[in-house]
């Protein structure tokens, strides 16, 4: 009963992330906008290991390439990488300060942008600027804030 | 296992054409949120429609009334114009294009990837839209249709850096090549030579070429030239009519194919603007 009501929170956060990740910026903030599936994907990954995975980072990958309209399958695999590289340090990455777990996010979002842009290099439209990178440094900044939101929700409906 | 979907997955990617399916399976199920992003917007205009006094409501039906026949008077002149036209065209021996159909789509408000211009349209394969149509509003074109799904369709703008468009110069019909530079009110207008008689504030229209847009429609107007005698071609910049950015309406438009047979007759029927909604 209660994971299945812990499911549909996990469900509904990443429906927001979603919202978020599509909702309507002017022009020069578009540019800053954190990887929120991202972020909730690592959160998750951290906080409930077994049973959030590769599998759904994978499928979480997958709605972000459609509602983004990119080539489908290049964030399914960019977020597969991340949740597995998540798993993989989930151990050592909950029990580090908040900053210093901002720093990993930062470095997990890197990777993942690295290999978007190795996906849209070969395939032809990789970015011009440098401007590509900013959502990593707004993803690490907005980290904490989110954490302490996501771990508000985990712990006030106990999911385990 | 992550081996095996990364694998699998870049085989799907590569066989871009196949995943077609799953991908408008895929936007159906994601409508739901885009519209959850649409509402906001949606309800404020909802709102500020119901929400408006009677008086403000008379002032706008008077202001319609008075464009309704100012459009009016103007469609008169157009009739004959048209009639007129299609006579010359005959005379000349060469074929005209008879009007297009087209319908009234409304755009999700939302965001796509950063570095692209496409935006959302409400209307898709149900509807008959089809890759390749050109979606305009009243002031101009905006862009193209690039792909459809069920209830939905992605357009791209002529603003996106990878689309480009063909035009012509209004005032003597000097063709080029507008591309877009991401930049929302910014066309770069290449291979123009440093002599050409181009300069600012020049209409540029839908030239035709290529098959995809109705020839004719305003684009952009000239902004910017610069000419470097170093440099084999001027570089001019054009800012797009149509208001790429804040249109809620647009137009979907049906090409009609080639009317090399059509009689002169039903070219002039206004029966065959059709216009859904």
């Amino acid at each position: 009963m209660r994971t299945r009501q812990g499911g549909w929170i996990v469900f509904t956060t990443f429906i927001a992330a979603f919202v978020l990740t599509i909702v309507p910026m002017p022009d020069w903030i578009v540019l800053l906008r954190p990887e929120w599936a991202a972020l909730v994907l690592i959160y998750w990954c951290m906080a409930l290991p077994q049973r959030i995975g590769v599998g759904i980072g994978w499928i979480t990958g997958l709605f972000v390439d459609v509602l983004r309209d990119g080539l489908l399958g290049q964030h399914a695999l960019a977020f597969g990488f991340i949740a597995y590289v998540t798993l993989h340090l989930h151990r050592r990455v909950r029990v580090f300060p908040i900053w210093q777990q901002a720093a990993s996010v930062l470095i997990l979002i890197i990777l993942e942008q690295m290999l978007i842009l190795w996906v849209k290099g070969i395939s032809g439209q990789s970015p011009q600027s440098w401007t590509y990178w900013l959502p990593s440094a707004t993803s690490m900044l907005i980290w904490p804030p989110v954490f302490i939101l996501l771990r508000k929700i985990r712990r006030y409906y106990r999911i385990t | 296992m992550l081996t095996l979907l990364s694998v699998a997955m870049m085989v799907l990617d590569h066989r871009e054409n196949h995943m077609d399916s799953i991908r408008s399976f895929l936007s159906v199920i994601v409508y739901p949120i885009q519209s959850l992003v649409n509402l906001p917007r949606e309800s404020g205009y909802w709102l500020s429609e119901n929400i408006t006094t009677r008086q403000a409501l008379q002032e706008e039906n008077t202001s319609l009334h008075a464009q309704g026949l100012l459009m009016k008077f103007r469609l008169q002149k157009l009739e004959t114009l048209k009639a007129e036209n299609s006579r010359l065209r005959q005379l000349l021996d060469s074929s005209s294009k008879v009007e297009e159909r087209v319908i009234i789509a409304e755009l999700l408000s939302v965001d796509m990837a950063p570095f692209s211009r496409r935006v959302i349209l409400n209307k898709g394969s149900l509807d008959g839209v089809y890759v390749g149509q050109a979606i305009l509003d009243a002031d101009g074109i905006l862009g193209q249709i690039v792909r459809v799904n069920p209830i939905t369709s992605t357009a791209m703008l002529i603003t996106d850096p990878s689309h480009a468009l063909p035009v012509a110069v209004n005032r003597n019909s000097l063709r080029a090549i507008a591309l877009g530079t991401a930049k929302s009110n910014r066309l770069k207008i290449s291979h123009i030579p440093n002599n050409a008689d181009i300069k600012v504030g020049d209409l540029l229209i839908t030239s035709g070429l290529g098959g995809r847009f109705p020839a004719g429609y305003p684009v952009a107007i000239i902004s910017e030239i610069k000419r470097n005698p170093d440099l084999p071609f001027a570089v001019i910049y054009a800012e797009p009519i149509g208001n790429l950015e804040s249109s809620r309406e647009v137009l979907i438009a049906w090409t009609a194919p080639e009317a090399n047979s059509t009689p002169v007759a039903l070219s002039s029927d206004p029966t065959t603007a059709e216009q859904d909604e």
